[in-house]
């Protein structure tokens, strides 16, 4: 090897320390332009200039009264609504991927198909065909805000099954459910008991991303006049513009932090050393 | 015995595939039907009669224009966003994939790229909006007014800063493998053969990642296409790009049978989507090769 040859964390001819800080901290510091936009936005204290903390202490201490009594409604319609979305990918995709990957290998690919599907789908164009649709499902189940879950459940189907499949591409799923059965689990136990505890991981970060992709979700909500976090933020940034901007910034905070730990999640495996599944089933 | 082993088994089988049922009846009911509405509604008229005449409505100066424009803001985003994302991936390179650094940024990159929307047309309002932060800043310090020629920010170029806001991340989270999947070896072959870094950019890597680099592209370009919130809650009059098209010809109570133009609409976003979603997954199975 000649001496030019620099391999950094296991990748050749990376960036030197120098180069990389310049980068990311120019393409970083134009990043926060916006993000301290806001923050410098909610904290102007009026026509005469300056700024204080008026607007984030009035808006705690009211108490979300008034106008704010709406963002409340539309974040517990979107609470409401990812909870939804996540017993969709839960009771549904889960058992779905694990009885593909198990019983019907075959069928491997074309449920991967389906779920990554969505993505060219735009939700705009989703609309205009779940308009007939949830009329149909107002007449079933009455047009509550929950209902609207079905409609997320699709858009979060790609996000959740590739971070339900890359765990799923990593353990031994089939030796698992086998052994358990011929142990003398049923079914049942097979997969509360074996095989979640497994996935524990893929689940969890795709449960996380649906929450996610829910609470920052706007487009359906909107075109089907339904109330969420969202929709909310809109109606409020007409009659107080301040308040919707703390709020956003409130959102974006939790997203991020919610991110984070799917991050760690995400990370966790590589200082986790092997010997865990030889250990019997993790409980 | 053997044929009542044979009976069970095959009860069993038949057993697991209706455990396929849920999925398959949910998926048809909200992806397949309303897909095939979407497009369906296209070639249907006010009579519920077929008709070619909607689809032939897509070919109106007006909505050529709106499919023109959401093309090149789609294209142009895509571009910036894709070559910006590219050079902060290749920054990235050399820091540990579990390092705190690189968790940040993929989250602020995941966080960014999916909760953009009404949050991000606020944040451009509180930037370059008429008070915004920076739009104030260029008045008071240098005298440049950025509004000089009308206010743009609510109209199609408006829409380019925040739409590079949001694909710069997603260039990160889905070109970042490709990068990290560059082996040493490779280099080192490069080395051993007398090459420095500029060649082993020029012959190795940038060859072997140019399918990904395009693919993508097309997926930044797909993804601009079909965003609707951002620009619903930027710009509040006329329907400048496709979606907002299809939310006027959605919302219009005055014209009758427009529900219809929306389903034509549809029709098309599907087909440039295809297009452009095909072109992805051909890129895609192309870079994989190098990818193990």
């Amino acid at each position: 090897m000649s001496g030019g040859l620099r391999i950094t964390g296991g990748v050749a001819h990376a960036p030197s320390r120098v180069t990389r800080t310049v980068l990311l901290g120019t393409i970083g510091l134009v990043f926060a332009v916006p993000i301290v936009a806001m923050i410098e936005f909610t904290l102007r204290a009026g026509l005469d200039g300056g700024h204080d903390g008026s607007r984030w202490i009035a808006l705690f201490q009211n108490g979300f009264t008034g106008v704010y009594r709406t963002v409340l409604v539309g974040l517990g319609n979107s609470v409401t609504l990812a909870i939804g979305t996540v017993a969709l990918v839960l009771l549904l995709l889960v058992p779905t991927m694990l009885l593909v990957h198990i019983r019907f290998p075959r069928l491997r690919r074309v449920l991967e198909l389906i779920c990554i599907l969505p993505i060219s789908i735009p939700a705009i164009v989703l609309v205009v065909g779940l308009a007939p649709v949830y009329s149909t499902v107002a007449r079933v189940f009455g047009s509550g805000v929950w209902t609207l879950a079905f409609a997320y459940g699709i858009t979060v189907l790609p996000f959740a099954y590739r971070a339900i499949q890359s765990n799923l591409d990593g353990v031994d799923v089939k030796t698992l459910s086998e052994a358990a059965r011929t142990l003398g689990a049923s079914w049942g136990t097979t997969l509360v008991r074996v095989l979640v505890p497994n996935l524990r991981r893929g689940i969890l970060a795709g449960a996380f991303i649906a929450v996610a992709v829910v609470l920052g979700e706007f487009t359906i909500a909107s075109l089907l006049n339904r109330v969420n976090l969202q929709t909310t933020l809109v109606v409020v940034s007409k009659t107080d513009p301040y308040a919707a901007v703390i709020l956003s910034l409130l959102a974006l905070a939790f997203a991020f932090l919610l991110l984070l730990v799917i991050g760690r999640l995400g990370a966790a495996p590589r200082h986790s050393r092997k010997p865990r599944p030889r250990k019997g089933t993790t409980s | 015995m053997k044929s009542g082993r044979q009976l069970s088994s095959s009860f069993r089988a038949t057993a697991a595939a209706l455990g396929l049922l849920p999925f398959a009846v949910y998926v048809l009911l909200f992806l397949a039907v309303p897909t095939l509405i979407a497009v369906g509604s296209g070639f249907v008229d006010t009579n519920g009669e077929f008709t070619l005449a909607t689809v032939a409505a897509l070919g109106d100066p007006v909505v050529l224009a709106t499919f023109a424009s959401s093309f090149w803001l789609s294209a142009l985003t895509a571009i910036v966003g894709a070559v910006v994302g590219a050079i902060a991936c290749y920054a990235l390179l050399g820091l540990r994939p579990d390092g705190p650094l690189r968790v940040m940024v993929d989250s602020l990159s995941g966080v960014l790229a999916q909760f953009g929307g009404v949050m991000l047309a606020f944040a451009f309002v509180a930037t370059i909006g008429i008070q915004g932060m920076i739009t104030v800043y260029l008045r008071d310090t240098f005298g440049v007014n950025l509004f000089e020629n009308g206010v743009w920010l609510y109209e199609t170029p408006g829409l380019i800063l925040p739409y590079i806001y949001f694909q710069v991340p997603l260039m990160i989270i889905t070109f970042m493998p490709a990068l990290q999947s560059l082996k040493p070896q490779w280099a080192e072959a490069n080395a051993t053969l007398g090459g420095g870094t500029r060649s082993y950019w020029l012959h190795i890597a940038f060859p072997v990642l140019a399918p990904s680099f395009l693919g993508s592209l097309l997926l930044l370009f797909a993804n601009a296409f079909s965003s609707y919130a951002t620009a619903a809650a930027l710009v509040s009059q006329g329907s400048q790009i496709v979606p907002l098209q299809i939310r006027a010809a959605l919302t219009s109570e005055t014209l009758l049978g427009r529900s219809n133009l929306a389903g034509a609409l549809a029709l098309g976003m599907i087909v440039v989507m295809a297009i452009v979603m095909t072109g992805y997954s051909l890129l895609q199975s192309r870079a994989a090769r190098w990818q193990r």
